[in-house]
């Protein structure tokens, strides 16, 4: 295996990897906040579309990830007025996101079939981001910097702010929260839309970065790794950006499984694979840990203040 | 003004019936507004969507045939679903009824009759009860969740589907086309009134929620599920055993969505082609919703959603709109009927806030 | 009244109570929880709320703290009318509560469970030495740093009174602080509240507890079905005349027959020993002991040590690696489950009322089918009946006197007590030869407690033995002929209610815990106080 080779594998193992990897740190703070949304799939479906419609509109690939933020969050937003307002339940509502944006988004997405859109320039100097070798630290869209990034933005404010402490607090014991008179439903609002912000980015980054074009249902899933990628890392920051990256070489497999010499399986095998590894790592994980010790005491629960 | 809740003594009856209902006559009417703000005919659209499958007589085989199997998955789904135990990879068992059947079908070459049919339909409904028991071991021994992993088995059926009738089941006279050969004429399933489509899984899929409904609301069975699905604890105390309860739910709603599977293959489409998945694994969780999980109501809600699903084809001509117009419809179906669930089970009041002049005055 | 403390706070009228009720009603739907109250609460006053289950204390108290608000009248603060809006304001006035239900995050340390109860944002440092300060001062102990999910109860409940005592608090309410304490943890607790009071802080103290009352309060208001029907001065009443007053009638006795003799062994638990479950499980180590017909075998102990393991092991909830650890009249049961061993004639009515011995959200008469199915014969051919269980259930609601609209009434609709009372009864009814309970009275009004226990004692009259697991010692001195005192997983030695040592009951159900605190002398007003 050539240098050449190596790099352009890094390359696209982490263009495979940052979608699932934002889309996983927006629920792992929507889980922390005692609340499973498993409308990822829909939300980034819906950032997809809706980052590459304002992108073509205004023609500017940053509006159009501000464009793919809003969407998801205000996807996220109808999830949370039935889960928190209805108290409906909140695993079948987050199906029916996944369902509805799923629908949204190619009914969306007709108009834009086919169009094309600028992409985004590099913000390192072209003699880095060109560069053969030192692409491999500066060649990627400002997108993928912007992930890592909020890996450590999201554990610092999980683990050393107060409201990430409020936050925290709200998942582990909500009718305790609530009656030292924090805002349960307050803290959960903000916590979903910033998780149907950040599957939104998520989804943008197929349609702004990886083809750059739409196509029906091109998430392909990936919001379904996203929420597993929570329980793989036991709610933890750090362990969200080492599965992530797991996942995205088990992608790339299947990109590189000729070129690796694995051609002797057939390519379904290796396009199965990452679902598969997802089960197994699961397993693995969650017959380890202790009876689910990890996760928030709150997830998934209805909450009703008494009052 | 903010909401207040007032939990009911008892479950409103009334309301677990009126508002499902409701549910779809609000989706109708948003569907018109929004229709209408595109600059769509939205009376013309949503009469077509709603009512012409019902009102057009040479509509109505079309309508059986897609209900089928919606209403044979959703049994399965809502069994589960009252136990708490959430099957969402119906798709995948559903895929895998079906190449299970048709790998039968293939093993016998031409030859068909009851013997073979009977054969391809129970290979149907043990593929899917296969593909339904790995989350269930999974969720048993190793606390997979299986949301997640029946799921992600619906991704892998898709390849396994994918990978068969690419390679190894390929019809040879198909063109290259990734597909199977068609059912030898013999292994279809009868039709049951010469002339239309509707074959036996018709009524089948009619039979199978009465049956459910014994099954559901007098059997020991269906009380273990009910218990289980509501309170855990109170399951183990009564001495229902919780991991049998999990893979009971998961492999009988596999071998419904294998049976569902099989009978649209051997009763429908008469080959599988990649188009084969056509996501009724996943709306049939609408209809399990919108039927209230109730056997009667899956069969019901399964009809209501395969009228959309024709008329959604009836109003693509009519009034040119696309055809993933009919997967927002469903989805808005199942968030109406998520969102007035509450109704069932509190009464919502509308309060005024207490006047802003309640602030505290503090002792200084 | 008390005479007001001389320490006064600055900027209060020199003779205004600290807290001044007036006319204070609220209302819910179909309930008048609180009407017309008044009371009032001097500076450094230790102020006792009595009253039972449902008397109105935890409405008024919520009220008080801003938790909701009162439909008509007057609170004063110092002499100035208030109104309280929310927790926060109420805190600001410097008004701390300390809950029953402890409002704390299992996963998370001490500190940060303190930090997030305070309104000003203190850096975590300051906090800290800001814990330590005050718990020096109060002779408190705790590491700021453990993991709330360790802790004991009574360490829980320090976290509570700490984060309360970090605001200065001029007026502290504590809500049934001692139902899950050991004696001597109640002897520190009462170190701490005297000297607060000292101090010039108001203590609204509310229990049902009367001889506590007795020992701490210097005035007591109580209340009966959202009324006051009383204002005074503990010390002066007994404790069977405050019992009178707060239920309004002549307290029953249990009565038993004279001649009572335990002839034949029917449980007997031989070495069992069962793995603790989960993160938080107790583990079981070799638990013996024998309950004879006739005989009432109570297990004491604090919250948390087994109790729930042991009722889940004999209820065959969890399975037993050997067979002959549980035997029912000589039949080794241990490896059987809960439905076999309920066929051999085991009834079990577990703590948790809802969700565990009866489901919800299910109908009372489809709550028979749940324990009473097999036994009473309710399913033919896999299918259950459709009479049986209505009839079943008419004749327990009867029977044991269930306020109920009837057999179709969903369980969570029945008052506590009630359900409870029907729990019991359908257990009860199925004639077993062993029944087991766990806290039978756990906040169900004295009318219903009294009936709870008659109708044990006369199943025990029957030839039945009966295992009563309970936190309440009171309720255990006053039932069991033998009782024994789980700790950690372990059960100590077997006495007899008649010659019990209550120093040494305290000592066995706390003073394993490896919390030195608890090691102290009790005094004279505790050991009175059973």
């Amino acid at each position: 295996m050539s240098l050449t080779f190596i790099i352009a594998a890094i390359v696209t193992i982490v263009g495979l990897t940052t979608p699932i990897l934002l889309a996983a740190l927006g629920e792992l703070v929507v889980e922390k906040s005692g609340v499973l949304n498993l409308g990822v799939e829909g939300m980034m479906l819906i950032g997809a579309i809706s980052g590459f419609a304002v992108t073509v509109i205004t023609g500017n690939p940053w509006l159009g990830v501000l464009g793919a933020a809003a969407g998801g969050a205000v996807a996220s937003l109808t999830f949370a007025v039935l889960v928190l307002q209805l108290n409906s339940n909140q695993v079948a509502t987050g199906l029916a996101l996944t369902i509805f944006g799923s629908g949204l988004s190619s009914l969306l997405g007709l108009s834009f079939t086919g169009r094309i859109i600028p992409v985004f320039g590099s913000i390192f100097p072209a003699s880095l981001a060109r560069d053969p070798i030192l692409k491999v630290f500066f060649g990627y869209s400002p997108i993928v910097y912007f992930a890592i990034f909020m890996v450590f933005v999201v554990g610092w404010f999980l683990r050393s702010t107060r409201a990430g402490m409020i936050l925290r607090a709200v998942g582990e014991n909500d009718l305790s929260a609530h009656s030292i008179g924090y805002s349960v439903v307050g803290v959960r609002y903000g916590a979903i839309a910033f998780g149907g912000a950040m599957a939104g980015i998520g989804g943008a980054y197929f349609t702004m970065v990886i083809t750059p074009m739409w196509a029906e249902g091109m998430t392909a899933g990936r919001g379904w790794i996203a929420v597993a990628l929570v329980v793989f890392a036991g709610w933890r920051t750090g362990r969200i950006l080492a599965g992530a990256y797991f996942f995205g070489v088990l992608m790339a497999l299947e990109l590189y499984a000729k070129a690796a010499g694995f051609s002797f399986l057939p390519s379904q095998f290796w396009a199965a694979m990452p679902y598969l590894m997802t089960i197994v790592a699961i397993a693995f994980i969650s017959a380890r840990e202790k009876t689910g010790s990890s996760a928030p005491a709150c997830l998934g629960k209805p909450f009703l203040a008494s009052s | 003004m903010r909401i207040k809740l007032e939990k009911r003594l008892n479950p409103s009856v009334f309301m677990l019936v009126a508002t499902p209902i409701a549910s779809v006559l609000l989706t109708m009417l948003i569907g018109l507004i929004v229709f209408d703000a595109l600059g769509i005919d939205g009376i013309r659209a949503v009469t077509d969507i709603f009512f012409t499958p019902l009102l057009a007589a040479y509509k109505w085989q079309d309508v059986a045939v897609k209900a089928a199997p919606l209403v044979i998955i959703a049994l399965g789904i809502s069994l589960g679903n009252r136990a708490q135990v959430w099957n969402i990879g119906a798709e995948g068992q559903y895929i895998i009824g079906a190449l299970a059947a048709a790998g039968v079908a293939m093993a016998f070459g031409t030859t068909g009759g009851f013997f073979v049919i009977t054969l391809m339909i129970a290979a149907g409904v043990l593929g899917g009860a296969f593909w339904g028991a790995i989350p269930a071991w999974l969720r048993v021994n190793y606390r997979v969740n299986e949301i997640l992993s029946s799921l992600m088995l619906t991704y892998v059926a898709i390849q396994v589907l994918g990978y068969l009738i690419g390679g190894p089941w390929k019809d040879p006279n198909g063109r290259n086309f990734p597909q199977t050969a068609p059912l030898a004429p013999d292994q279809t399933l009868p039709i049951l009134f010469p002339g239309t489509t509707i074959h036996l899984g018709v009524a089948i899929a009619f039979v199978l929620p009465f049956v459910f409904w014994v099954l559901t609301a007098r059997s020991v069975f269906g009380f273990q599920i009910r218990v289980v699905g509501s309170a855990p604890d109170a399951a183990r105390h009564g001495g229902f055993n919780t991991r049998q309860t999990i893979w009971m739910t998961l492999v009988i709603s596999g071998a419904m969505a294998g049976l569902a599977g099989a009978l649209e293959l051997s009763g429908a489409l008469r080959n599988i082609n990649l188009g084969f998945p056509s996501g009724y694994g996943f709306t049939a969780i609408i209809v399990a919703f919108l039927g209230r999980l109730h056997p009667i109501g899956c069969l019901i809600a399964g009809i209501v959603l395969a009228v959309t699903y024709v008329g959604g084809q009836v109003a693509q001509t009519s009034v040119h709109i696309p055809n993933s117009t009919a997967g927002i419809f469903q989805a808005m179906m199942l968030f109406f009927i998520l969102a007035s669930d509450i109704f069932v089970r509190y009464r919502v009041r509308l309060v005024g806030r207490p006047g802003k002049a309640a602030a505290v005055e503090a002792g200084e | 009244m008390t005479k007001p403390m001389t320490h006064e706070t600055p900027g209060t009228t020199s003779d205004a109570p600290r807290l001044e009720l007036i006319g204070i009603s609220k209302s819910f739907p179909g309930v008048l929880a609180n009407d017309n109250i008044s009371l009032s609460v001097q500076p450094g006053e230790i102020h006792a709320l009595l009253g039972e289950n449902g008397a109105g204390k935890s409405t008024l108290v919520k009220m008080i703290y801003g938790i909701m608000p009162q439909d008509a009248g007057e609170m004063r603060w110092n002499g100035q009318p208030i109104t309280i809006s929310n927790p926060k304001a109420a805190r600001r006035l410097g008004i701390g509560m300390v809950f029953q239900h402890f409002s704390l995050f299992e996963a998370m340390t001490v500190l940060e469970n303190i930090a997030l109860g305070m309104d000003a944002k203190i850096p975590a440092r300051d906090l800290e030495a800001r814990i330590v300060e005050v718990m020096k001062h109060y002779g408190l102990n705790l590491d700021p740093q453990r993991i709330v999910s360790t802790l004991s109860v009574g360490e829980r409940q320090r976290i509570e009174i700490v984060r309360a005592l970090l605001l200065n608090p001029k007026m502290l309410i504590m809500d049934e602080p001692t139902s899950v304490l050991t004696p001597q943890e109640v002897e520190q607790l009462f170190v701490v509240l005297r000297q607060l009071a000292g101090e010039g802080c108001s203590i609204l103290y509310i229990s049902h507890k009367l001889r506590e009352i007795k020992a701490l309060c210097s005035t007591a208001t109580i209340l009966r079905a959202g009324r006051v029907v009383e204002t005074c001065d503990p010390a002066v009443e007994t404790s069977r005349s405050m019992a009178e007053m707060m239920i309004g009638g002549s307290l029953k006795d249990i009565e038993r027959g004279s001649q009572r003799s335990f002839d034949r062994q029917r449980l007997a638990v031989q070495n069992l020993s069962v793995p603790g479950e989960g993160p938080f499980g107790v583990a079981l180590k070799n638990i013996s002991f024998q309950a004879r017909s006739g005989e009432i075998f109570g297990i004491a102990g604090v919250a948390g040590n087994g109790q729930n393991e042991l009722l889940l092991a004999l209820s065959g909830e969890t399975p037993c690696e050997s067979a002959e650890a549980i035997t029912i009249d000589g039949v080794a049961v241990g490896t059987l489950g809960a439905k076999e061993r309920r066929l051999k004639g085991v009834a079990t009515v577990p703590e948790e009322r809802n969700g565990h011995a009866a489901v919800p959200d299910f109908s009372l008469s489809d709550n028979t089918v749940l324990t009473a199915r097999d036994r009473l014969g309710m399913v033919q051919a896999g299918l259950i009946g459709r009479g049986a269980p209505r009839r079943y259930a008419s004749s327990v609601i009867e029977t044991f006197d269930v306020k109920a609209t009837g057999p179709g009434a969903m369980a969570e609709s029945l008052s506590g007590g009630n359900l409870q009372k029907y729990i019991m009864g359908r257990e009860i009814m199925q004639k077993p030869a062993v029944l087991i309970v766990s806290q039978p009275t756990w906040g169900v009004d004295a009318g219903a407690a009294a009936a709870i226990h008659q109708s044990l004692v006369d199943l025990a009259a029957t030839g039945s033995a009966i295992v009563v697991i309970s936190q309440d010692l009171d309720e255990l001195l006053a039932l069991c002929d033998t009782l024994a005192v789980i700790n950690l997983g372990s059960l100590s030695r077997i006495m007899n209610v008649a010659d019990a040592d209550i120093e040494e009951i305290g000592l066995l159900m706390g003073g394993v815990h490896g919390d030195p605190d608890t090691k102290i002398k009790i005094s004279e007003d505790v050991i009175n106080a059973y």
